[in-house]
């Protein structure tokens, strides 16, 4: 800040302030819920993953192979022109171990996700997923995982269909 | 182009803190007013105002924009939001400079305001909703991971070891010391106590991370003509510029920001810079977490690639050093509402630049300075040069 001012406002409250009631304040909680359409493609993809498959999309114009799918080719900014089958394998591109949850309490196994680079799309196209049956100081960048499945009866159409990737 | 050259001429912050007593708009209109009252401005010299701010989802309160209008002092204003993530800040001034530089007005106050602490229990679960609804947000993510994956890409493409990164974080936690708003300033900070921290998400440790806070920050844009009659020391943009990269993150080189390097062409391109390492005379890149320091020196183009760790390590980016990175503190160090943490780099700057900043000025009378801000999913880049 400015040698020019010397108080500045701006008042901190603790925590305690507030676990102990010494605070004014009103709460509320939001209730709102929603129902997404997934699209042409991703409807697709759901599908094809509650099928067992992988799948992505080819735009004719910069050859790339893509997924997740998409309609249009937003480099070329065309339709996207045919839909590709991959292989359920792939390869770490990057990922980490989480010992938090999203409200940052610990957990005592972490969480593995990771970017995973799918045989057959264009290199660089990664999808989010997790990693699973390995141990979490044996995961490194560079190593060929394959989806491990829910039973079909299970599969519900959701990216969840696919429990986790485990090293190949 | 056509454009009218603009200057900075006041700045106002309210402290960094975990928790505010005051309400959002009690915040806007106490940064609103110091930043006025630095250059013995009122609201009417005001032509119009722009406010920064990020998700509507943090303190729960839906078009933000009109509800902190008065505490900006937008009142019957020509009045305007941007909200691009984390790259808000920076974005916000960008906007206020072509109000401006367009000739539409010869004033524009810019203010910048987030109270994350209103989200319980934690503001990560609005945020979480930046990942796609379908294909990730059903795996249960954690806003973390992505900047896990990012930092675990960025090590391992140059084989660096968190030693080198947590340099950072020990340097603007520092700094911040000298900072009369930080939260998070800490003289004796060490490397060891950064490694020892607890790992959150691995590479990421607590102190690696910048947490949440709730802050306000304002400034005064003025044309040429109104600069030159208000203040003896006005600071001008230089060069501004913005890019943005795809949304589909798991798609992109996660070890590089190409958005960031091409905000910083657009900026240097309009500041006639040609070599931004001879030029830029002090850094303000964003750094929400340490490894974001070092990422985006590289898109600056202040560094080459996987070089910012060794600049950090020798002593470069230190306030003494030879391009002094993140004077102020920085996010790790002075605090992270998201929005005013961004403009926070810009008002830093504008302080140095006028040889305001105390404790904290760097040595050696810098004349240029650029400030960076970068948000939404990974992936806009927002930069201001400046220069006196």
């Amino acid at each position: 800040m400015t040698v020019n001012i010397k108080e500045f406002p701006g008042t901190p409250l603790s925590e305690k302030d507030f676990q102990k009631g010494r605070i004014l304040f009103t709460e509320w909680v939001p209730k709102a819920h929603y129902a997404w359409d997934a699209g042409v493609a991703i409807g697709r993809y759901l599908a094809e993953l509650k099928a067992g498959h992988l799948i992505g999309r080819q735009c004719w114009g910069c050859r790339r192979v893509m997924i997740p799918p998409r309609m249009f080719c937003e480099h070329c900014f065309r339709p996207t022109d045919e839909w590709v089958y991959f292989q359920d394998t792939g390869t770490v591109r990057t990922f980490s171990l989480c010992y938090v949850t999203w409200d940052m309490r610990e957990l005592t196994e972490p969480q593995i996700p990771a970017v995973i680079e799918i045989d057959g799309a264009s290199k660089g196209m990664g999808i989010l997923h997790l990693l699973g049956e390995v141990d979490p100081k044996a995961v490194h960048i560079g190593m060929r995982v394959k989806a491990v499945w829910k039973p079909a009866e299970e599969r519900e159409g959701a990216i969840t269909d696919i429990r986790h990737f485990k090293p190949l | 182009m056509s454009k009218r050259r603009v200057a900075i001429v006041g700045a106002g912050m309210t402290k960094f803190v975990r928790r505010a007593q005051e309400t959002g708009k009690e915040l806007a209109f106490q940064a609103s007013k110091m930043a006025l009252d630095s250059c013995e401005l009122t609201l009417d010299d005001i032509g119009a105002v722009c406010l920064g701010t990020a998700p509507d989802a943090f303190d729960g309160v839906h078009m933000k924009a009109e509800y902190l209008s008065d505490g900006a002092g937008a009142l019957g204003k020509p009045y305007m939001r941007s909200y691009v993530g984390g790259g808000t800040g920076v974005f916000a001034v960008i906007q206020g400079w072509y109000h401006v530089a367009s000739g539409l007005f010869d004033t524009c106050l810019v203010v910048c305001e987030e109270k994350m602490s209103s989200c319980q229990p934690h503001p990560q679960g609005a945020f979480l909703t930046i990942f796609d609804h379908t294909t990730e947000r059903a795996l249960g993510p954690n806003l973390l991971w992505i900047f896990a994956l990012e930092m675990n890409a960025y090590m391992t493409r140059y084989g660096l070891d968190k030693r080198d990164i947590a340099l950072v974080s020990v340097k603007n936690k520092r700094n911040a010391a000298d900072h009369p708003c930080a939260l998070l300033g800490d003289p004796n900070i060490t490397v060891e106590d950064v490694l020892n921290s607890e790992v959150l998400a691995w590479p990421v440790q607590r102190l690696d991370v910048s947490p949440i806070s709730d802050g306000a920050v304002a400034i005064v844009l003025a044309a040429d003509h109104v600069a030159r009659r208000v203040t003896d020391k006005p600071v001008w943009i230089e060069g501004v510029g913005w890019s943005l990269d795809t949304a589909y993150w798991t798609n992109r080189d996660l070890s590089y920001p190409t958005y960031v390097e091409e905000a910083a062409r657009m900026a240097y391109k309009m500041a006639g810079i040609t070599e931004p390492r001879k030029q830029i005379h002090i850094a303000e890149p964003y750094d929400p977490f340490d490894y974001k320091e070092l990422h985006h020196l590289e898109g600056l183009l202040l560094a080459d690639k996987g070089e910012a760790p060794r600049l950090t390590a020798d002593g470069v980016t230190q306030r003494t050093g030879d391009l002094p990175v993140c004077p102020s503190g920085g996010l790790l160090g002075v605090g992270n509402p998201i929005a005013a943490a961004g403009l926070m780099k810009v008002a830093e700057i504008f302080w140095q630049l006028r040889g305001e900043a105390g404790a904290r000025q760097v040595p050696g009378n810098p004349k240029r300075g650029v400030a960076q801000a970068w948000g939404d999913l990974m992936q806009v880049g927002t930069v201001v040069v400046l220069g006196v």
